[in-house]
Formats: C-alpha cells, sequence, structure tokens
C-alpha cells in the first residue's frame, strides 16, 4: 500500500493520504507534508517532539495537525521524518514525532508548502481502509 | 452551478442560483475560457456569491484558476454593516505585490554587464524557501515594521520619502495593531525581512519593448529599450502564519453565521464582529511588513547596480514607478446604487486599478490613472496599464494581476521533465540564477495562460488601459 499519492490542483499541491486505521492514515499523511517538502533519506531523526492537537470532527483534526507539523518545520526549522500517534479521536490527538534540524549543508528544500489548506479537505472510511484528501498551499 | 451565459465579447455571468446572494461575473474571452476546461474556479466564483453581505457581484478576473475558497483573481465587496471579512479571500501571501523601479539606463549601456548585474543581485537579495536575512530584529523594532511599514524602511535609510508617495497606500495601512499579531507569526518575520522567498516571486530585469499610450508612459517616466527592474514579493512566512491562526479560528465559529458555507477556506467573520477587526488589524501588520520587505529590496537593488556599474545614484536616476499588491482586503469608497458607500473590498489575485483624478493617487498620475504592474511568469516581462473610470464603476477599481497558472506544479514538472528551462531560457537570451532547480520546472513559461491573452481581456474590456510592455532580460528566483 502507498502511504499517499498526489493529485492535481492547478496553483497547489494535493495530497491523498491511505492507512488501515486512524492512526496510520494521519502518520501517513503527515510524512507527505515532509516527503514533499524535503529528501528525507537525509534526515536522521535525533529530535523528538509531542504533539497534541484538537479539532471538531476527522477533517479538522486532520488539518489543524498538519498544520502543526508543517510549524515544526516553518517556525522550528525541524525536518520531521517519524510520526506516532499514541491516542487519538475525532476531537483530540497526541501523538509524537522526530526528524532533525534543517541543515542546509545536508537538506535540500524541494517545495516550500506555505499552508495547509481546509479547501475539500475529506477524510472517510470504508471497508477498513482509511483515505484522506487534503490541499496544500505551496 | 447554472450555466455560464454570455454577456458581451469580454464578461460571462453565472446567474445568480440556490442560495447564491448575487450573481458572478467573469471577465476573459472565447480563448480563455475554453482553454479553462475542467477547472473549478468557476464553482469558486459562486461559491463566492453565497457570502453575507456581498455587493452587486462575485467577480473574476481574465487570469482567474483555481484556488482554495476563493479563486485565484476575485474579486469580492462588502458592506461594512451586514458584510464579512475572509483572510481566504486575501490569501496565504497578504500583500503578494508587485513594484517597478525605472532607470535612466538604456539597454545597451548594460548588455554587456547583464551577467554581472543578475549574479550581484543573486548574492545581495537572500532568495529561496526560508531563506534569511542579516538583519536581526528585536521584537520592539519588528512592532514598528508591523504598524509603520514602507515609512519604517525609509526612515532606516532604505530608500527616499518619494518612494512611499509612489506606493500604494503610501506603504501602510492604518489600523495594523500587533497584538493581534501570534508569537509564531512574529518569529516567522524576524529572520524573513528583506528577502525575496520562493515559488512564484521574483527580481528580474526588464527592458521597454513597446509603448502604446505615450502620454501616460511620459508621465510614468518610461521610454522604449529603458532598463526597469520588477520586484515580485509578499510576507513571506508572516503574512502565512497570520492567515492561518485566524482561518483558524473563524473555522471553529462558522456557526456565528447566517449562512452555511459551501467550503470551509471561505471561512469568515461579520466586520462588525471583534474577529473580524482583530484579523484586519492582523493583515494591515502582515500588508505593512510586505511593504517594508519591497522597500529594502529595492534600497539593496539600488545600491547593488550602483557598486557593479560604478554609477552614482544621478546617472542611475532608478525612481519607483509604482508598488501595487495583489492580495489584500481593503476598506474603500465606491458609488453604490447612486450613493457614495464604503465597501470591504477583496482582491485575491487582483490589482487596484484606480482611475485618474482619484483622491488616492499621487499628484504625478492625477491625469493618468493609477499604474498598475502585471508581472508574467518568470523570463516572460511585464505589462504596465492604468486603471480607468470604468474599472471603478463595473469592479470596485480592480483588474488582473498576472497570467494565471494553466498547469499544476505536477502536470508542470511532467511536461519539462528531462529538460533544463535554464538553458531553454539562455537560448531566448534571458539569464536566470535561481536556488531551486524544482522552482524553475514548476514555473516554466508554458504552465501559464499568456500574459498577452488576458492583458488584452482587461484592456477590451474597458477596466484597464495598456501603457507599456516590458520584456525580461535576467531574473532571480528562490
Amino acid at each position: 500500500m502507498n502511504r499517499y499519492k498526489l493529485f492535481d490542483h492547478t496553483a497547489d499541491v494535493g495530497v491523498e493520504a491511505y492507512g488501515k486505521t486512524a492512526n496510520e492514515l494521519f502518520a501517513n499523511a503527515a510524512f507527505a507534508v515532509f516527503d514533499i517538502l524535503t529528501d528525507l533519506s537525509h534526515v536522521n531523526p535525533i529530535v523528538e517532539r509531542k504533539i497534541v492537537v484538537d479539532g471538531e470532527g476527522w477533517e479538522d483534526l486532520l488539518v489543524n495537525y498538519l498544520r502543526e507539523v508543517l510549524y515544526m518545520y516553518n517556525g522550528e526549522g525541524l525536518l520531521l521524518k517519524e510520526f506516532s500517534i499514541i491516542d487519538i479521536d475525532p476531537r483530540r490527538l497526541v501523538g509524537k514525532v522526530a526528524g532533525a534540524p534543517f541543515d542546509p549543508a545536508k537538506h535540500t528544500i524541494n517545495t516550500e508548502i506555505k499552508a495547509v489548506t481546509y479547501h475539500q479537505a475529506a477524510v472517510k472510511e470504508a471497508h477498513g481502509m482509511w483515505t484522506a484528501r487534503v490541499i496544500f498551499d505551496v | 452551478m447554472s450555466e455560464l451565459k454570455k454577456i458581451d465579447d469580454y464578461r460571462w455571468m453565472i446567474p445568480q442560483a440556490g442560495s447564491m446572494k448575487v450573481p458572478g461575473i467573469i471577465y476573459s474571452s472565447e480563448r480563455l475560457i475554453r482553454e479553462m476546461g475542467s477547472d473549478e474556479s468557476l464553482k469558486q466564483v459562486a461559491n463566492v456569491a453565497h457570502l453575507p453581505g456581498i455587493v452587486k457581484y462575485s467577480l473574476a478576473m481574465p487570469d482567474m484558476h483555481w484556488g482554495y475558497g476563493f479563486p485565484i483573481g476575485g474579486v469580492a465587496a462588502f458592506g461594512l454593516q451586514d458584510g464579512v471579512i475572509s483572510p481566504g479571500g486575501v490569501g496565504y501571501d497578504i500583500n503578494c505585490g508587485c513594484r517597478l523601479v525605472t532607470t535612466r539606463l538604456a539597454h545597451e549601456d548594460i548588455k554587456d554587464r547583464l551577467k554581472d548585474l543578475i549574479s550581484a543581485l543573486y548574492h545581495h537579495i537572500p532568495t529561496g524557501v526560508g531563506s534569511k536575512s542579516d538583519l536581526k530584529l528585536s521584537a520592539n523594532e519588528e512592532r514598528k515594521v508591523l504598524t509603520e511599514g514602507a515609512k519604517w524602511a525609509v526612515e532606516r535609510g532604505y530608500g527616499t520619502h518619494e518612494d512611499l508617495e509612489a506606493t500604494e497606500d503610501r506603504g501602510k495601512i492604518i489600523g495594523a495593531d500587533p497584538e493581534m499579531v501570534s508569537a509564531r507569526a512574529i518569529e516567522r518575520g524576524r529572520e524573513q525581512l528583506g528577502t525575496l522567498g520562493s515559488g512564484n516571486h521574483f527580481l528580474e530585469i526588464e527592458v521597454v519593448e513597446e509603448i502604446f499610450d505615450r502620454t501616460a508612459a511620459a508621465a510614468f517616466g518610461l521610454e522604449e529599450d529603458q532598463i526597469c527592474v520588477l520586484f515580485h514579493s509578499g510576507s513571506r512566512g508572516l503574512g502565512y502564519q497570520v492567515c492561518d491562526d485566524y482561518l483558524a479560528r473563524m473555522v471553529k465559529h462558522l456557526g456565528e453565521l447566517e449562512v452555511s458555507l459551501p467550503d470551509r477556506q471561505l471561512a469568515c467573520a461579520y466586520l462588525t464582529s471583534n474577529r473580524g477587526k482583530e484579523y484586519l488589524a492582523a493583515m494591515a501588520c502582515a500588508a505593512n511588513y510586505a511593504w517594508a520587505n519591497r522597500q529594502m529590496m529595492m534600497h539593496w537593488t539600488r545600491e547593488t547596480f550602483e557598486h557593479t556599474l560604478k554609477k552614482g545614484p544621478r546617472d542611475l536616476g532608478m525612481r519607483l514607478l509604482y508598488d501595487v499588491c495583489h492580495n489584500i482586503a481593503k476598506i474603500e469608497t465606491f458609488v453604490v446604487d447612486g450613493k457614495e458607500t464604503k465597501l470591504c473590498v477583496h482582491r485575491k489575485g487582483a490589482t487596484r486599478a484606480f482611475p485618474p483624478g482619484h483622491p488616492a493617487l499621487p499628484a504625478r498620475y492625477a491625469n493618468t490613472g493609477q499604474p498598475v504592474l502585471i508581472p508574467g511568469d518568470m523570463g516572460t516581462g511585464s505589462y504596465v496599464l492604468t486603471g480607468t473610470e470604468k474599472a471603478f464603476a463595473e469592479t470596485f477599481g480592480s483588474t488582473c494581476h498576472g497570467a494565471g497558472r494553466v498547469m499544476s506544479r505536477t502536470q508542470a514538472k511532467k511536461a519539462s521533465s528531462g529538460r533544463s528551462i535554464e538553458r531553454e531560457m539562455a537560448a531566448k537570451g534571458i539569464i536566470i540564477m535561481a536556488t531551486g532547480k524544482g522552482t524553475l520546472r514548476e514555473e516554466m513559461p508554458e504552465a501559464y495562460k499568456e500574459l498577452d491573452q488576458v492583458v488584452e481581456v482587461v484592456h477590451r474590456a474597458g477596466i484597464s488601459r495598456k501603457v507599456a510592455k516590458l520584456r525580461a532580460l535576467g531574473c532571480i528566483k528562490g
């Protein structure tokens, strides 16, 4: 199973993420953010952070979670590689992430992601498969 | 959504249907409408028409394309008492805009020095993703940037007071309150002032190729074969964070609106509400930051030209023609049903285009109308237009903002696979220096609508008038 795939959006980047559980889906969507940003094979996860976000339903929770992991890069300069969800329900998520501080000598940024948008954000579960769609402003 | 109805050669209507409060009107041409194909932007024009307090119509310019929430190229005005403000209707890059500097140089004067100039600019102006400047702002100083805008930069020695005259709103939106800007946004802004950024932002050396309106060109100080410099940049991470923060806050309170929104990205707040006022005060901070940013980059560009060409400021005569924003919401006065009315105009990927005689214009442009700067995609050049009475009457004083994308970034990468865009541009005589090769391919010329087509529509529809066309010679990009 692919963790995610890109779909076309005229000005921006759309991501469809997959998972067998909500935990896996959220972790894979967060992975997509950083897989688009950089070449993750050059990132050694040496820094760990805890993440807690609230939401009003799955879509809102997903957008808020992705906004938070993106801020780890945009605000704190961390490139994240590993994502685990400790506890999740449609209103709250507790998770852990691990990555490394951005180092221009080691890392390249392929595509800057300005923001995670709410536009057409969707989370669905069918036959034991979770799918999410979200559009990034790049 | 109901069918598009043709009004005349350059206007199409989306008739009011369902819970739309007003119709949609699109400025375009047969060809551009056809090329838009399955793009979702038409639906987005209709979606904007659902918002409370929208006045007359939901508008789109010929460069429109699929955004999120509002279409890119969208214009919508709202009543101050019953209307809303929408962070998504301004965009993440608050006060993304353009500024054009004229010089006393002719093409011949720099022909052999172009490479040196581009390379010197590339080294003096921080570009690229997350680029940082050497400037370390204290929190206190940053607050002054947010309240004073371009004036802050001029008072610190980056440029002259004459520059402020030639900047939309004199480079400062009144009512900016740094208390309304989050700690995260302040932090992201601290190291990025005076940086170009990435994506579609660029700094370009251009030459005036064609003059369409001699009188206006003379007033603007433009002549054939003249060298100019065009900047396209915005409020960097600070602006993105302001938009992100307020969108999230407004999404939480969608229940307070009298309508249900067709798209959460349209999240908005009444202009009379605290949340609405707070966003406007934070947005003004980001807009002012962007003006200070462009002012500083222009100053460094002047210095770079002086050092590289070994000429003084008088010989170079680098004068700011004008600076416009194309992602913004403004409180402006228009005539609605025969009455002067203050409205909140959202321009998301649209440029203000005020007519001759408008009090907001500097004295030197009183007879010509406001200069409107339309950048092309990287390496194509740009247009200078003027604002018109018709724009004031029909489009809340607005016009297009650029070429507008036709290809998604992934499509552009596929189409450019195995090609060197840098070499292709070089073959056309255009020098490009960029931090990211990926950006060059995503931003390649074929990914955009033809700028000539877009400008022809606004010219013929009468919402702007062509003054001059400029051709790109060299470009630096993130």
